[in-house]
């Protein structure tokens, strides 16, 4: 006797465990993957699409084993299908190698092992990417206060304002009070009538008559006592007020262009935007960047102009500071807007400049900041000691307020110094 | 036909859905034929019936219902989900584990028709091949497989747990990268009994005793250290059982810096391999087997009014597909469909068994004509293995009507040379490199342990030995040269020599083990 049994009922999951493992595998070179793509796309661009196809080098994800190359040596293929081939032929090797058509067969297990391919949600790809990845400290500890009333509905009520009335649920009450109460219906009454004008008109059967209009009497006034629509059956929509957290963020990117800023320079700050840019993209569902640039002058520009065009003058930081102060009153109200910003310069200030920047950040930017991250491109030579305005920022930094700063020479730092930033202070070593 | 009567009675079903009952009744009828009629002798069945997601499951564990853990499975689960999901590829219709029970899984998507293809193929088809093929009665145990795999799943569950998922990874994906090279090619001596060993005894006496000849005495005495320049290499390999081709049971006895749960998962992953060595060296067999019970059951069926013409129409259209070999040049052509080779010559050896042609009878004069049709066909799924089973019985026939050629590929030319046709000079020839193209051993390179320097850096030494001057790829050798030297501790060197002419050709020296495994 056979055992039919049916295995659709167990669970499906079962190579999760698997996909889990092998994820965990992959996290270096997913991110890997990420870094370069991120080289090569619009800040904003980044990430935008649903699910992301990954293609990943498969170093560390293959599987090797011991087996014989196919450039050397002497080898035999037997293929069916022969059309004019005649013993001692000579066919052109195909190109391309193995794989594909022609008598190269293929490896036996059929198996590329260059690049491996295949494809994760989005989700779970900035999952890894910001894998725990926080807003600091200090957002979170504020969160409570980044709200917007709102309201909600919230069932019915029995009393509002007429423009909330619920007319279904109105009718229905009335309709089953009415049935409930047995009010008379208007063609009862009508009948009624009818029947009263007949009789009174023919003058017969006074008796009936006299009948007749005492139960009229009795309908219509049972009709006055019960409403067509009482009070009681009105019903409204609720709402409750319910403080919202703020889904929408701005992010101000600062920086400094003037000459001694090299390419190298604006590609590491770039970089870090973009990675800002996703990061805060994850958390807020609207997310607005403005770009301000600056020399000794400072103006909001498009992010073309803002990586890609030179500029020739001193180097000023508080017109910046005072561009941005100036976007953020006309168009981004605080109470609205999570403001976050970034400043991407390579350390250089006027000194008579220091006490403006000091005095710009600790009155009108730093209170309406989220977070305020600094940092310091130094290109690949690097410089010894510290700048003017790393240490006019670690001044301001050291009374608490939410600024970060870190320093960034190489493009490899970029994405160390982002995770340092942001990976919240117990996960910290 | 002892059941006719009984099978023509009715219709097992009509219409494309399946329900338990017909499944049942399906498979009574299947059986009837194929063991009352056919006389196979598959293991008892066990049906389970499972939806396409489990089918994409166990694709990437092996084909197996239960399996350790391991990121590349998951890997091919991420592979094969998304090739699916595109539509790139179909699923297979079943999955048949070699066990005791046979598990045959079938889909909840197919009709009763795939459904009862299904069953006649996997259930009896290859239920009759894992029980009677020589090298599955040799290497594999249906009874305890699946013990052995949930004791396996377990167990490494457990290392996971104590040693941490990095050190368990670690030692999988070495032995991973070891499997090809993890099982024993030949059988070893069973360990003898006492009955036997006094019967040996005796036997070699009654020998000695029966071709003693006096003239042997006046041999001079050879000196047994006389042609060895290393008498200690003797001894070395003589201890270690050298020279080893099984490089994962030489890791497992003599690796010296392994813990005893590694061994024990390097045994796992030994044993698995050794558990599905048979079905790579059966591939075409086994398959052709199973599609030609299939198709005698299926006709059968028809035959005695048991299934509709429609269903026999739709069994004929997956069938088809299923043995279809598209030519060379077709941009279908992805090598030798198995199932069509299997196929063809099963059925060609029918045709050699009740209508020979004169050159059959040269060909194959002890079975032509024989009218033995299924006594041919399971001694050749009993003794047989692909490589043997193509040099023994792909007939002349079969050749001119699939047209295959021998094209000699070698990379020294700047062309490849058709080397032999399908023509009266060229049948063994073709026949012979189509065999050689199955023989795992030909395949695989040959590695062997060769020596290990115990006196001084504990090296281990292994020598492949180059057939037809074909090296090993050189990026993925030196990848399992460090997972090898993960596992012994110390340095590996690999010396390529040529078979024929003992000429060291290629050397992987001294790969050593990372720094990060102690």
């Amino acid at each position: 006797m056979v055992n039919i049994i049916d295995r659709r009922l167990n669970p499906k999951d079962k190579s999760l465990a698997n996909r889990q493992r092998f994820i965990r595998r992959a996290k270096r070179q997913i991110l890997d993957a990420v870094r370069d793509v991120s080289a090569r796309r619009r800040i904003s661009d980044v990430g935008q699409q649903g699910e992301e196809s990954i293609s990943i080098p498969s170093d560390g994800l293959q599987e090797p084993s011991f087996r014989k190359g196919s450039g050397t040596g002497v080898r035999r293929h037997v293929v069916p299908g022969n059309k004019e081939y005649q013993a001692g032929d000579r066919i052109a090797r195909p190109d391309g190698g193995e794989g594909g058509s022609g008598p190269g067969g293929g490896s036996p297990d059929g198996e590329g092992e260059d690049e491996f391919q295949f494809s994760i949600s989005r989700d779970e790809f900035l999952d890894l990417f910001f894998e725990n990845l926080e807003l600091p400290d200090l957002a979170r500890t504020e969160l409570s206060r980044v709200e917007q009333d709102g309201v909600r509905r919230a069932g019915y009520s029995v009393s509002g304002s007429p423009a909330t009335l619920n007319l279904t649920r109105t009718m229905r009450r009335s309709l089953s009070r009415r049935l409930a109460l047995h009010r008379p219906r208007r063609e009862e009454i009508l009948e009624l009538d009818r029947e009263i004008d007949r009789l009174e008109r023919s003058g017969k059967d006074p008796e009936r008559l006299r009948e007749l209009v005492q139960e009229r009497e009795r309908l219509s006034r049972r009709s006055r006592l019960i409403p067509y629509i009482d009070p009681i059956d009105l019903r409204f929509n609720r709402f409750v007020p319910t403080p919202r957290p703020i889904s929408q963020a701005v992010m101000f990117c600062l920086m400094d262009v003037s000459g001694s800023m090299t390419e190298d320079m604006k590609d590491l700050a770039k970089r870090f935007f973009m990675l800002l840019y996703l990061f805060l993209e994850r958390r807020y569902r609207h997310v607005e960047i403005v770009f301000i640039r600056h020399t000794h002058i400072a103006q909001e520009v498009d992010e073309e102009t803002f990586f890609y065009s030179r500029e020739t003058g001193g180097t000023l930081v508080s017109p910046a500071l005072d561009e941005m102060d100036r976007v953020v009153r006309e168009r981004y109200p605080p109470d609205e807007w999570n403001i976050y910003a970034a400043q991407a310069s390579d350390g250089d200030n006027t000194p008579q400049d220091n006490p403006a920047v000091i005095e710009r950040m600790e009155r009108t930017i730093l209170p309406v900041c989220r977070y305020f991250a600094y940092i310091e491109v130094s290109g690949e030579r690097g410089r010894g000691g510290l700048t003017d305005l790393w240490m006019v920022y670690e001044r301001i930094a050291r009374s608490g307020r939410p600024l970060a700063m870190r320093q960034v020479r190489r493009r490899g730092d970029i994405f160390p110094v982002f995770r340092d930033l942001f990976t919240p202070a117990e996960l910290r070593n | 036909m002892p059941h006719r009567t009984e099978a023509s009675a009715k219709l097992i079903y009509s219409g494309p859905d399946w329900d338990y009952p017909l499944i049942r009744r399906a498979f009574d009828a299947i059986e009837r034929i194929a063991v009352d009629e056919m006389g196979l002798e598959p293991y008892p069945s066990q049906v389970e019936v499972i939806s396409s997601e489990q089918m994409l499951d166990a694709y990437s564990s092996m084909g197996m219902p239960l399996f350790y853990r391991h990121w590349s499975f998951g890997k091919h689960f991420a592979r094969d989900e998304m090739l699916y999901r595109k539509g790139m590829t179909g699923l297979a219709y079943e999955i048949v584990i070699n066990s005791n029970p046979c598990l045959c899984y079938i889909m909840e998507e197919n009709t009763m028709t795939m459904q009862t293809l299904v069953m006649a193929h996997a259930a009896f088809g290859h239920g009759h091949f894992f029980r009677n093929n020589q090298l599955f009665r040799e290497w594999t145990d249906a009874e305890s497989i699946l013990d052995y795999l949930d004791f396996a799943k377990r167990y490494i569950a457990d290392c996971e747990e104590r040693y941490g998922h990095t050190a368990v990874e670690r030692v999988l994906d070495a032995a991973h990268a070891l499997m090809t090279h993890g099982v024993h090619r030949y059988p070893r001596p069973r360990p003898l009994n006492l009955k036997r060993e006094l019967e040996r005894e005796r036997e070699r006496q009654r020998f000695e005793e029966s071709s003693f000849s006096d003239l042997w005495r006046t041999l001079p005495r050879r000196d047994p250290d006389e042609d060895r320049s290393d008498p200690d290499l003797d001894a070395r390999q003589q201890r270690l059982g050298l020279p080893e081709e099984n490089l994962l049971y030489f890791l497992e006895k003599h690796a010296p810096r392994l813990a005893p749960w590694q061994r024990e998962v390097l045994r796992i992953v030994r044993l698995v391999a050794q558990y599905f060595y048979p079905q790579r060296q059966t591939k075409v067999m086994n398959e052709g087997c199973a599609t030609s019970v299939h198709y005698a059951i299926m006709t059968r069926l028809h035959e005695t009014g048991q299934i509709t013409d429609g269903a026999f129409m739709e069994f004929l259209h997956a069938h088809t597909s299923v043995v279809f070999q598209p030519e060379f040049d077709d941009p279908r052509f992805s090598g030798i469909n198995p199932y069509a080779l299997g196929f063809g010559i099963l059925k060609d050896l029918e045709r050699i068994c009740t209508r020979p042609t004169e050159e059959d009878r040269r060909w194959f004069p002890d079975i032509a004509g024989n009218q033995d049709v299924l006594g041919t066909w399971k001694t050749a799924w009993a003794e047989y293995r692909d490589e043997s089973f193509i040099l023994q019985f792909l007939s002349p026939r079969l050749m001119r009507e699939w047209r295959l050629f021998s094209v000699l590929d070698d990379t020294d030319a700047d062309a490849m040379e058709v080397e032999a046709i399908h023509d009266e000079s060229g049948f063994r020839a073709v026949r012979r490199a189509l065999a050689t193209h199955y023989d795992l051993a030909r395949h695989e390179p040959d590695i062997q342990v060769v020596d290990v320097d115990l006196a001084g850096d504990r090296q281990l030494m292994l020598e492949p030995r180059v057939v037809d001057g074909r090296r090993l790829e050189g990026a993925n050798t030196r990848m399992v040269l460090r997972h090898l030297a993960n596992l012994w501790g110390y340095p590996v060197t690999l010396v390529e020599v040529d078979a024929r002419s003992e000429q060291e050709l290629n050397r992987y020296q001294g790969i050593a083990p990372d720094p990060t495994v102690t």
